[in-house]
């Protein structure tokens, strides 16, 4: 498997569009070296077009991710209802978009699954959905997963919102925000699905803002490669979202900024068993 | 309600074709074919696609993901018959390179999400899909004959496609060398 299925046979090469031809030549599949934040603009990209709104956070943190996979040919990204759909469902990635909030259960079967199929091979399952989908509807479904010690990665892009419906407020907006459908304010701050994590059994996990795009690339390849043998992992990026938090589309960076200075703080945390599992696999 | 005798045809059906199989038609079992809704024998279903593709105006081949890729080494010599019976029937070629809701360039190949328009836009009256995953081949299938009036086929590496009009399984290189001889033949006139 792997980089066979990403290479066409001959008789049906010619007939590719010009897209696949160039992903194919010079995408982040068929690589020596895994491709990184750095090398955006200089190979054929995995997102292609998207209906996301300009200036979107999410879709951002979206291609700074998918451009760290260390293997995309073993690698299939768990979705679940919400803004992230739009560019995954449309990138050269596997994907698959479950029931809301059942993303964590279905990756946990697949993992499972993938390493009977493959014990030799290593299957990255990755889980990138918003944070309604972990913190609200699927957040019995995530804590559980990593109460088990399932060996996935969980991405929460956090736009502290529910965007794709068109703006009511999620456990992660931030106390008295003001959205569409939240009138009055947010009432109760956010749900610290940072420190659950940490107290609920990820043996990794990092908080990050897409206004520091390198960061965000190399903690969602750090948490891809440790939960590959040490354990659950979690990686929470902060997209903001202009639509819906009513700032002008070519603000983004700069929303995001302004949570790195509170909340979104760059934070790292990893247990022993993690630390020496990524220095042995940096040597 | 189930209907007895629903028939898998050309349409335009409806706004939204009915699941073959909800109407009660069952996919043959191993040795059999179907052709419109009715098993048959395979010597049967050659001949009924030899004809409908030696017969077409404008018809296309659709290597599906399974035909497309090399993720297996019998690909490459199913790959090449496919080729050869499209040449045979002079038919395009519109793969369907894979399944994802991406926005696909309708002039050069089909997608399970919308082939109607390929179909519509390439104005394809007969077409035949071969390396298609039978869910998104049933998929695929049921909007072709929902919104356009073109006749399909399905070549199954496994199980047959109920929802197509005619439809082959366990396909190997000697079934697709079979229709493309007929072919040759009917167009010999
Ligand atoms: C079971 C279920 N309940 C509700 C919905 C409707 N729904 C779709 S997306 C969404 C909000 C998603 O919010 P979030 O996870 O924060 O993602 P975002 O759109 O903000 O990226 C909701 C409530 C659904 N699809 N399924
Ligand atoms: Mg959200």
């Amino acid at each position: 498997m792997s980089k066979k299925i990403i290479t066409p046979v001959k008789e049906f090469e010619e007939f590719l569009t010009p897209e696949y031809k160039e992903l194919i030549a010079n995408g982040p599949y068929n690589r020596d070296k895994p491709t990184t934040v750095d090398d955006l603009g200089t190979f054929y990209e995995m997102t292609g077009p998207h209906p996301h709104c300009a200036g979107c956070g999410v879709s951002l943190a979206i291609r700074l991710g998918l451009a760290s996979l260390p293997a995309p040919e073993d690698t299939i990204v768990i979705g679940t209802p919400g803004c992230s759909y739009f560019a995954l469902t449309q990138s050269t990635l596997n994907y698959s978009c479950t029931a809301f909030g059942n993303q964590n259960s279905v990756a946990s079967g697949l993992k499972r699954m993938l390493k009977v199929r493959h014990p030799d091979k290593q299957k990255d399952v990755l889980v990138m959905v918003g944070d309604g989908g972990v913190a609200d509807i699927g957040l019995d479904n995530t804590l559980h997963s990593w109460f088990r010690g399932e060996n996935i990665a969980t991405v929460m892009l956090d736009n502290e919102v529910y965007g794709n419906t068109g703006g009511q407020e999620s456990g992660m907006t931030t106390e008295g925000t003001v959205l569409n459908m939240a009138p009055t304010g947010k009432k109760f701050p956010k749900i610290p699905m940072f420190e659950l994590a940490k107290t609920s059994g990820c043996v990794y996990a990092a908080k990050v803002t897409v206004a520091s795009p390198k960061k965000v690339g190399e903690t969602i390849r750090k948490a891809i490669l440790v939960a590959r043998e040490i354990g659950p992992t979690y990686v929470q990026v902060y997209g903001p979202c202009p639509t819906n938090l009513k700032f002008p589309p070519s603000k983004t960076i700069e929303a995001a900024k302004d949570g790195e200075k509170s909340y979104y703080k760059y934070e790292e945390y990893m247990t022993d068993g993690a630390k020496e599992y990524l220095n042995r696999s940096k040597a | 309600m189930v209907q007895e005798t629903y028939r898998v045809l050309p349409g335009p059906e409806a706004y939204l074709a009915p699941a073959a199989a909800m109407m009660g038609v069952m996919p043959p079992d191993s040795g059999s074919a179907i052709v419109e809704g009715s098993v048959v024998s395979e010597d049967e279903a050659i001949a009924v696609i030899a004809r409908k593709l030696a017969d077409a105006k404008n018809p296309a081949v659709c290597p599906g993901p399974l035909l497309i890729w090399q993720w297996d080494d019998g690909v490459s010599a199913k790959a090449a018959a496919v080729r050869e019976l499209a040449e045979a029937c002079g038919a395009k070629i519109l793969p369907m390179i894979d399944y994802s809701a991406r926005r696909i360039r309708t002039d050069m190949e089909i997608s399970p999400n919308h082939p109607n328009v390929t179909i519509l836009q390439n104005d394809i009256d007969v077409c035949l899909f071969a390396g298609v995953h039978s869910h998104y081949a049933n998929y695929a299938l049921r909007l072709i004959r929902a919104r356009t009036d073109c006749y399909t086929i399905v070549l199954g590496d496994y199980s047959a496609s109920e929802d197509a009009m005619a439809s082959l399984r366990d396909i190997n290189v000697d079934k697709i060398n079979a229709i493309t001889e007929k072919i040759k033949s009917l167009k010999r006139g």
